[in-house]
């Protein structure tokens, strides 16, 4: 048993640091008031080779880990929870599918300008009519030739607009629900591809989120991901992935929110009620980032790890947002004043426990595994 | 990283897993209601090796490591957190000598306490000084090649049945906590003698002493490290204990949650296992989780104490503090899963419950963890 990173994670840990204080800090609080995209620290993570940390060297990539991946993420969250959610989605939910169910020519012909940074990758998978229950999903792909046509709306999709490449979910077949569901790579060039409305959020401010809309939509056969009927398992080993890395934002976005309060503190004195208050912060996060790195580690291991992932997720998030609030309420009034991180770490924090699988949904994913286990 | 235990530790969790099932199970209800030390499990960790896990070979036992210790305590306390105070406080009551005996006091001190010939005590509260330690009226007068020892020490674990007791006294009453110096007692040539032994809410196979020292002569030799550095010795072993009272909560919480679990798959009602509603379902995920995460925390403070981590204080603070936090709040929960039944003393969860409230109190009561906690993030 060795609970401590190893010195190549703590290498990786302390370079994605450095990008982080700099540059992605620099325009952190100015990408959540101009409600903006980060271009500066996308391009930064671009330059640096974060966009391609899980591809293999092969396709261009860093090929580095799942351990690696969710350091990274909660590094640049500890800067910017909007910058932190952009690289998570287009590493894990963007770019994995690929890695982990595409064909040989697929990966040659996605994975190097993905793992570039040349293309952003995004994840359409949930609809106006199917959150949490994504299987009822309506939008269609019919088969035509050598192509498909799809039509439908997704919506809530992350990077919407900024995407180069999306991810999408639609029905092929007469199956319901999970079974007929299939995978597809959609350009955002493609005709009929377009974005919709794009939402005013609570948080999040520098992630753009909205609506995909995608009428008589045609792609080649080449472009679907895995068989016919496979799109379901497809998205649900996805966002297995996609669990660990918004494990990572919500430890940036919690540890981020500690350390101002523990400076704040430090600086105005304290007394033993916020003492205490911090003390389970601390601990809370600890205890929660120990689970977020169990899950990677599994899965860099090729193990079972969707019930760690599913743990790690609901423990990360409502640690980040109930962190967030305390380290507000020990701010005081000062915490509450628009512009200052403490009011953004909350704003941000509550995305994390609604996507990706809402913790009620997390809750249902464990308790399913520990009744049939 | 490495989440998973060696191969040898996973040989002694075998071992002790099944022990534990076979004969340390069946006594549990039994050895609450009665309230009597079971000796018989006391000589059955001893003839097993299970008391030689604190030590190292060298002093006679079979590890030394920290996480190997708390995956036993974790074991013994899903059947029975009495019983694993057996070996907690072995561990516990030793680590002084370990942490601050001279290689011949260690050589001298260990080896019965390792076979299991005698068990060991820590002996640092008093009546009026709890969480202030430092405040200690115990006094230890030099006489020649003696210390004579005079005070009352209180919430004494084992202090009934050790054979070797570690106190803890002022040789230099004026000098607070740099007068405090910790001394081997064994009953053979120092007795001490019991006051009394405390009824309590939990962990009722435990006798819990109140030890009076009248006159009680030790020998210099006995005592560990230097005159005054007492109070060192004693924080060192704290920091060195609490991951096992975090293990002793987390597997209480694993004890009661395993019964609650298997309850709500068979408990019928309105025409199906209550274990189908949703409601039992995310109390269910949030037990597991809630687990889950303090068995990291907790295996991490261990394996902070095998590698003497400079940041050792604050994680084993952190994993006592939430590990015992968790354990009452799950033990709770899982009292309300069986409902009525859970209340009643023919179902488990009501004594484990009632044993994982001392689990935030002892070893520095979850105030102070928070204290200890607060001081190194804001230094």
């Amino acid at each position: 048993m060795d609970l401590e990173l190893a010195p190549e994670h703590a290498k990786f840990r302390a370079a994605v640091r450095e990008l982080a204080q700099g540059v992605v800090l620099a325009h952190a609080s100015e990408v959540d008031r101009e409600h903006r995209f980060p271009v500066e620290a996308v391009q930064a993570a671009k330059e640096s080779g974060l966009l391609g940390i899980l591809v293999p060297a092969e396709f261009g990539g860093a090929g580095l880990d799942a351990l690696a991946f969710a350091i990274c993420i909660e590094e640049l969250a500890q800067a910017c929870a909007s910058t932190a959610v952009i690289v998570d989605v287009h590493t894990s939910v963007g770019t994995e599918p690929i890695l982990l169910f595409g064909d040989e020519a697929q990966k040659r012909r996605w994975l190097p300008p993905l793992a570039a940074g040349e293309l952003l990758g995004a994840f359409a998978l949930t609809e106006p009519a199917s959150g949490s229950d994504a299987a009822a999903l309506k939008t269609t792909a019919r088969r035509n030739g050598g192509d498909y046509e799809l039509n439908g709306t997704k919506v809530f999709i992350t990077n919407i607009g900024q995407a180069g490449l999306y991810v999408v979910f639609a029905r092929t077949g007469p199956d319901e629900r999970a079974a007929g569901v299939t995978a597809f790579l959609v350009p955002a060039d493609a005709q009929g591809v377009r974005v919709g409305q794009v939402f005013h959020k609570m948080g999040l401010h520098g992630s753009p989120t909205g609506e995909l809309v995608l009428e008589d939509v045609k792609v080649p056969v080449a472009n679907r991901l895995g068989a016919e009927g496979e799109g379901f398992t497809i998205a649900m080993r996805a966002l297995d992935s996609g669990r660990i890395g918004i494990s990572g934002q919500a430890l940036g976005i919690a540890q981020a929110a500690l350390d101002e309060a523990g400076s704040l503190m430090r600086e105005r004195g304290h007394e033993q009620g916020d003492d205490f208050a911090l003390a389970d912060m601390a601990t809370r996060i600890e205890s929660a980032r120990l689970l977020a790195y169990h899950a990677a580690w599994l899965c860099s291991r090729g193990l079972p790890f969707t019930r760690q992932a599913s743990m790690s997720k609901l423990q990360c998030t409502d640690t980040a947002m109930q962190v967030a609030l305390d380290a507000l309420q020990i701010a005081g009034d000062e915490g509450a004043v628009s512009g200052t991180p403490f009011e953004r770490h909350v704003r941000d924090a509550k995305a994390l426990q609604i996507y990706e699988g809402s913790n009620q949904v997390q809750r249902i994913v464990i308790a399913r595994e520990l009744l049939t286990g | 990283m490495d989440f998973e235990f060696s191969a040898e530790q996973v040989a002694i969790r075998d071992t002790i897993r099944e022990l534990v099932q076979d004969r340390v199970a069946p006594r549990a209800a039994e050895i609450d209601q009665s309230g009597e030390y079971p000796k018989d499990i006391e000589r059955l960790f001893a003839d097993n090796g299970i008391l030689g896990i604190p030590f190292p070979e060298a002093y006679g036992g079979i590890s030394g490591s920290s996480v190997t210790i708390c995956m036993g305590i974790e074991e013994i306390a899903k059947a029975c957190a009495s019983s694993s105070l057996i070996l907690a406080v072995q561990a516990l009551g030793s680590y002084p000598i370990l942490v601050a005996g001279s290689e011949d006091q260690k050589k001298r001190l260990c080896p019965p306490l390792a076979s299991g010939e005698k068990v060991a005590a820590y002996a640092l509260s008093e009546p009026g000084s709890g969480s202030d330690a430092a405040a200690m009226k115990t006094r230890a007068r030099r006489v020649g090649d003696e210390y004579v020892l005079n005070g009352t020490k209180q919430f004494i674990t084992h202090g009934s049945i050790a054979g070797t007791l570690v106190v803890f006294a002022q040789t230099d009453p004026g000098a607070d906590h740099r007068g405090i110096s910790a001394f081997v007692l064994e009953r053979e040539t120092s007795p001490w003698r019991v006051e009394k032994l405390e009824h309590k809410l939990g962990i009722r196979g435990s006798p819990t002493a109140q030890v009076v020292l009248e006159d009680v002569k030790v020998r210099a030799s006995n005592r560990l490290g230097d005159e005054g550095a007492g109070f060192k010795i004693a924080l060192a072993v704290l920091d060195r204990s609490r991951p096992g009272i975090g293990a002793q909560a987390l597997g209480i919480a694993e004890g009661a949650f395993d019964y609650a679990l298997n309850y709500v798959k068979e408990r019928q009602q309105f025409g199906q296992p209550i274990a189908s509603f949703q409601g039992i379902q995310f109390m269910l995920a949030d037990i597991a989780t809630q687990i889950e995460a303090s068995r990291h925390l907790v295996y991490r403070a261990a394996t902070k104490v095998d590698a003497k981590a400079p940041d050792l204080t604050k994680v084993a603070a952190m994993a006592k503090l939430f590990a015992s936090d968790m354990a009452m709040k799950v033990t709770t929960d899982c009292v309300q899963l069986l409902g009525g039944y859970g209340y009643i003393s023919d179902y488990p969860v009501e004594r484990m419950m009632r044993d994982a409230k001392i689990t935030q109190i002892y070893e520095g009561t979850n105030q102070i963890q928070r204290v200890v906690i607060a001081r190194s993030l804001l230094r």
